[in-house]
């Protein structure tokens, strides 16, 4: 579904990717996983067409997005909910969901998706009418992973979406994420959760100083020694 | 006397108000003040002065006409001085700033050599028809004034709350970043913050003609300077903070002129800014800025 061949993108004169290729095929959980600061945000916003790669290729269902806008690329069907969330803190909650399906023609349906995401979501139908900002952390995810599949999404990009929750939370971010992609939605799962994160998906990349150190099916990598002693503290 | 002056209050401070809403909604999605929006606003006063002085056509014809010009050159102006230094690495939002300067400069040079320095008459065909309410005069240019700068405002208000373009402007707004990755073209709504903002200056020109009778080639500056002390004053980027600065400055400069001196007429503005920046430093409706603003 999404495949990204050879991709660096630079921050000025400095790579934060180089030379990455992924694959994400339709109806799989893919994660990546790596240190702060090796280039997983670089390389969802890449995706995502916040980011111009210097070289390399995007292409999704068969067709190059490489360097496409942002709001043409949420028109295909990708759609990220950023790390640090963005919400739209002056914007009630109400709309920062319509906003999510700003980009859908069909109006009617889009009404229908709210009802359903309120219902899932019991916590953003009660508070509607708040303002974005003054939700809590936990609630502010919610709203993001909403907004985002507002937009009903064929990949969801999801940059760190557990970042500063309570234990709780975050399994309830989990449970979210199985649920989303059991209702058809592909997804790219950047995370620092990293047994979670390897247990949710099929396959796992591993990214280091801008590059894919490791991949391969999420389950063997769970046996790799490396992995334990690097990311799951254990000699 | 006194709800005579009350209704002249109002009056000049919805002329205000209009133009201080030019400024915030630029403020709003680029994060920098539009220095060239009172000469966009003086160009508009002088298209409707043409075409009601000097053409003779209705006062419709002059709102059009001036809306058609600023418009337009809202447009140039982002096109041309804006967009360039947009996302460039290392232009900081200073250089958008001195750029609203130069074209500022330039548009009051071009004003000059185009209309001189003398003021012009804004004739208005029902200048002298007031009605007698009890012990008020009212005018019915002020009523006009009145009416259209309310309706001005509380379309915008509707527009910005309701329509689903007027809330990508906000979620472009509030984060450049966010409104595009849900799919908002920023650029085209950029663009069209400015043609809107400057519209808005064309209407607050042909009304500025309306309220005194004449114009020259001066009160880009001086609007200019009240536009920008209502910001400060109603805090940056804030819709409501422009539509209540516009009151309150208008109120009270009248009051100022009618039972002070018209001496101390322009200095209440700068007064008040100080007053307010001392009490709340953001400004009457100001907001904490937006977490990660690009
Ligand atoms: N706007 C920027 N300008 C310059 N350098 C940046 C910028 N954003 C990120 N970088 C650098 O690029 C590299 C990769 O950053 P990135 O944010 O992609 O890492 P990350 O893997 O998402 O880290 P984290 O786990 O902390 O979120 C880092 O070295 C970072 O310092
Ligand atoms: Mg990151």
């Amino acid at each position: 579904m999404l495949e990204v061949r050879g991709v660096e993108t630079y921050y000025g004169n400095i790579p934060a990717l180089r030379e990455i290729s992924i694959d994400v095929p339709g109806g799989n959980v893919i994660a990546i996983i790596g240190a702060n600061g090796a280039g997983k945000t670089t390389l969802m916003k890449t995706i995502a067409g916040v980011l111009r790669p210097r070289s390399g290729t995007v292409s999704f269902l068969g067709e190059e997005i490489t360097g496409l806008p942002s709001h043409k690329i949420v028109r295909r069907g990708v759609a990220l909910v950023p790390e640090g969330r963005a919400i739209l803190s002056r914007m009630t909650v109400r709309e920062n969901l319509e906003m999510g399906a700003f980009t859908r023609r069909d109006a009617k349906k889009a009404l229908l998706d709210m009802d359903r995401v309120m219902e899932r979501f019991p916590v953003l139908k009660e508070r509607a009418g708040q303002l974005g900002g003054s939700l809590s952390g936990g609630e502010q995810q919610m709203l993001a992973i909403a907004r985002a599949l507002m937009s009903a999404p064929k990949l969801l990009l999801l940059d760190e979406p557990t970042l500063g929750l309570a234990p709780l939370v975050v399994a309830d971010i989990f449970a979210i994420i199985r649920e989303i992609n059991a209702a058809g939605t592909t997804i790219l799962l950047v995370e620092q959760n990293v047994k979670q994160a390897m247990k949710v998906s099929s396959y796992t990349y591993v990214l280091e100083t801008g590059k894919i150190a490791l991949s391969g099916p999420s389950n063997e990598l769970l046996q790799e020694p490396r992995i334990k002693a690097s990311y799951l503290g254990q000699a | 006397m006194f709800l005579d002056q009350l209704i002249n209050g109002i009056t000049l401070g919805g002329i205000y108000a209009i133009v201080a809403l030019g400024y915030t909604l630029v403020f709003g999605v680029l994060d920098i003040i539009n220095m060239a929006h009172g000469e966009i606003f003086m160009f508009g006063a002088f298209a409707g002065m043409l075409i009601v002085s000097k053409a003779g056509a209705p006062l419709p014809v002059a709102f059009l006409g001036a809306i058609a010009v600023t418009a337009a050159m809202g447009l140039l102006l982002e096109r041309f001085a804006l967009r360039p230094l947009r996302g460039r690495p290392g232009a900081s939002h200073l250089a958008s700033l001195i750029s609203t300067i130069g074209v500022s400069i330039l548009l009051e040079n071009v004003a000059h050599k185009l209309f001189g320095a003398g003021n012009h008459l804004f004739e208005t065909p029902f200048a002298e028809i007031s009605f007698t309410v009890g012990p008020v005069t009212i005018y019915l240019v002020q009523l006009l004034i009145l009416l259209i700068s309310l309706l001005l405002m509380a379309g915008l208000a509707l527009w910005l709350s309701r329509t689903r373009a007027g809330k990508a402007l906000r979620a472009t707004a509030e984060n450049l970043e966010t409104a595009g990755l849900l799919g908002v073209d920023t650029n085209r709504m950029i663009t069209a913050t400015v043609v809107i903002a400057s519209a808005m200056g064309g209407v607050a020109g042909v009304l500025v003609g309306m309220a005194f009778n004449y114009i020259n080639n001066q009160i880009g500056l001086s609007m200019g300077l009240k536009g920008l002390a209502i910001i400060i004053f109603g805090g940056m980027g804030s819709v409501y903070g422009a539509m209540a600065g516009g009151l309150i400055l208008g109120l009270s400069e009248t009051f100022v002129v009618a039972y002070g001196s018209s001496g101390y007429r322009d200095a209440i503005a700068f007064v008040a800014i100080i007053v307010i920046l001392l009490v709340k430093p953001r400004g009457l409706f100001g907001q904490a800025p937006a977490e990660a603003r690009r």
